[in-house]
């Protein structure tokens, strides 16, 4: 059942705009999801995932392309017939209904018992916790109470995929944290698929099963966060999730040759002689002694510290710029000046090549 | 507020200005309202306080003929207009931004722009060939006229209703399963009701008080409240009228007040 497809795109495309100025706001893209997965759609803004998610909604029509929920086409299917239902970004709670109301109110749309939707809509205001507060207006709620009830009224009538638009990003630190347990315990509570769209990667870690990156209109590249995290697939997700350093090396026999002249090991199956980009993130950066073996030596140009970690700015001989991030030990760390000449090494299987 | 920069309250003859605005808006209507209740029948001349000229005019059948038909026509065309201006909003505000959107408002806001004795002459001789063709005579000359100048005049309130209203709303509404009448039903209608009662006052008002439109378009024996005003004042200045101005401006603060009250914002 977990592997069975909840929601397709086939070759969405998205265009705005006539003539010169057509812009394309979803390029081409293919996904699945699966049922009953956390799936996330992450990228800045203006790369296509709400675009994505308002086809699904059924809120836009793909100027091209297919949309399918279980396996049925719904690509021009209106909004109110797809049991598709939508948390959006400002919440969009109803002002003249009280907080019971609101959540009820997807039920009563689609005509059921009285009772009924008022039951349904006890049950979803105790599934996040908001019982008492059934009969107030939304305006009495502050921001995280409003938004469990646009969760609550989304969920009420048991869709089959809920997408959530950046619903995290009007709230504060503290809890946006809360937020992203609470939301992370009703998908796993409800078994609901969630689509989840956000810009912020440590949310995208964090809560997902699933994160598919976007830019520019394109999906770069769908795994588990771990995968996105330790793979990426080219220079746009290793940059965009997490921190990383670049470096320009050749394929040698027995491993890669960096631009700075020094050879470290390499992942295995590259054809010798091809020039690549590879990648390596920066906990994976370690201080050696300079006579070990295939040790790089650099010159610190920074410091800046963290408190856990401290970021160890440095450059290679050839002027590339690394970042190692340092723990910070019981003792402290053996203090490191501007200018001076250290060695490093890259944990073994930590160097990533890019596959552009 | 801070003390310095530009300050208009700080400007050589703003005070004596103001003062002297307020007076000429206020004090003529100060005197009507006051000398409504005078014993006497001069202007001017205070022969202490009755209520004889409210008497008097409530007797009038001629008063109470008119009062009537103003109520009925204000009434009528204060829904029609409100229906037709409602349409228009939606219709306006509830989609995309469309070419020649700019157009489309000032045809809609068109009596309010084009001088009225130019719509009065117009509607005159419209009025009077449809009468030679159909021989009708009745009052659905002055509904139709009504009806058709107070529409800006409910379309203005209903419009910034809805723009102030998050389109976001009924998406959320459609997609929670309501159909295009139900999102209209259960949350465009109610949370659009203050600016449509707002709208259907503020035309009542206009349409009770009109005089030029109304005096083109009347036949014989189809005076307003008005227009029999303005036919009685003609002739000799009636204390009457004084009382009857007086009413009408009651009315006219109360519907303007409930307005304001609908329209301003809560919080």
């Amino acid at each position: 059942m977990s592997q069975a497809i909840a929601v397709e795109a086939r070759n969405a495309v998205k265009a705005f705009g006539q003539g010169d100025a057509v812009v394309r706001a979803l390029d081409d893209v293919s996904v699945e999801i699966r049922q009953g997965e956390f799936f996330t759609l992450l990228g800045p803004s203006g790369c296509g995932k709400t675009t994505l998610l308002r086809l699904i909604a059924g809120f836009e029509m793909p100027t091209s392309g297919t949309i399918l929920l279980e396996g049925a086409d719904i690509t021009y299917l209106p909004p109110n017939k797809r049991p598709v239902n939508t948390v959006f970004q400002s919440y969009a709670l109803f002002p003249h209904l009280t907080v019971a109301e609101n959540v009820g109110f997807g039920l009563q749309m689609q005509g059921r018992p009285q009772a009924e939707v008022k039951e349904t809509a006890a049950r979803m205001l105790a599934l996040v916790k908001l019982e008492q507060m059934a009969n107030r207006k939304t305006s009495q709620l502050s921001g995280g109470q409003q938004q469990r009830v646009a969760l609550a009224r989304a969920l009420a009538p048991k869709p089959k995929v809920l997408l959530l638009d950046e619903p995290l990003s009007a709230l504060d630190l503290k809890l946006r944290k809360e937020m992203q347990i609470e939301l992370k315990r009703l998908q796993t509570e409800t078994g609901i698929t969630f689509i989840f769209v956000t810009h912020d990667q440590e949310e995208a870690l964090t809560m997902s099963d699933r994160i598919g990156v976007m830019s520019a209109g394109k999906l770069q590249q769908v795994g588990p966060p771990k995968d996105i995290y330790t793979r990426p697939v080219n220079r746009f997700v290793a940059s965009f999730i997490g921190d990383t350093n670049f470096l320009q090396a050749t394929v040698e026999a027995d491993g890669l040759r960096l631009s700075s002249g020094e050879l470290i090991e390499a992942p295995a199956g590259l054809a010798q002689g091809r020039k690549v980009t590879a990648i390596v993130r920066p906990e994976q950066v370690r201080l050696v002694n300079s006579a070990e073996l295939g040790a790089v030596t650099a010159t610190v140009q920074n410091m800046v510290y963290f408190g856990t970690d401290t970021h160890c700015y440095m450059t290679l001989a050839d002027g590339t710029e690394v970042m190692a991030r340092l723990q910070t030990t019981a003792t402290g760390d053996a203090d490191l000046t501007q200018g001076q000449n250290v060695a490093l090494r890259f944990a073994p299987g930590s160097v990533q090549v890019l596959e552009d | 507020m801070a003390n310095r920069g530009f300050d208009t309250a700080k400007l050589p003859g703003f005070t004596p200005t103001a003062i002297f605005v307020f007076v000429a808006l206020y004090l003529p209507i100060f005197m009507l309202v006051f000398y409504s209740f005078n014993a006497g029948k001069a202007v001017g001349i205070w022969e202490g306080f009755s209520l004889q000229w409210y008497g008097k005019a409530w007797a009038n059948d001629h008063v109470k003929d008119a009062t009537l038909r103003s109520i009925v026509i204000a009434s009528v065309a204060a829904v029609v207009s409100t229906i037709v201006a409602t349409m228009a909003a939606l219709g306006t505000t509830r989609r995309k931004e469309f070419k020649g959107q700019t157009f489309i408002y000032m045809m809609i806001n068109q009596p309010l722009m084009v001088p009225e004795i130019v719509t009065a002459v117009a509607l005159l001789i419209f009025f009077a060939w449809i009468k030679v063709a159909t021989g009708y005579q009745g009052l659905g000359y002055l509904i139709v006229a009504h009806s058709a100048f107070c529409i800006p005049f409910a379309y203005l309130p209903i419009r910034a209703r809805l723009e102030g209203m998050d389109l976001t709303l009924e998406t959320a509404a459609t997609d929670l399963y309501g159909s295009p009448w139900q999102v209209f039903r259960y949350l465009t209608f109610p949370l659009l009701l203050p600016g449509i009662i707002a709208g259907m006052m503020l035309a009542f008002v206009t349409s009770l008080d009109d005089v030029v439109i109304t005096l083109f378009v009347k036949s014989a024996g189809q005076d307003t409240l008005p227009t029999y005003m303005l036919g009685q004042i003609r002739r000799s200045i009636s204390t009457e009228i004084y009382a009857i101005s007086t009413v009408l401006l009651g009315l006219t603060v109360a519907l303007l007040t409930a307005f304001f009250l609908l329209t301003r914002k809560k919080e």
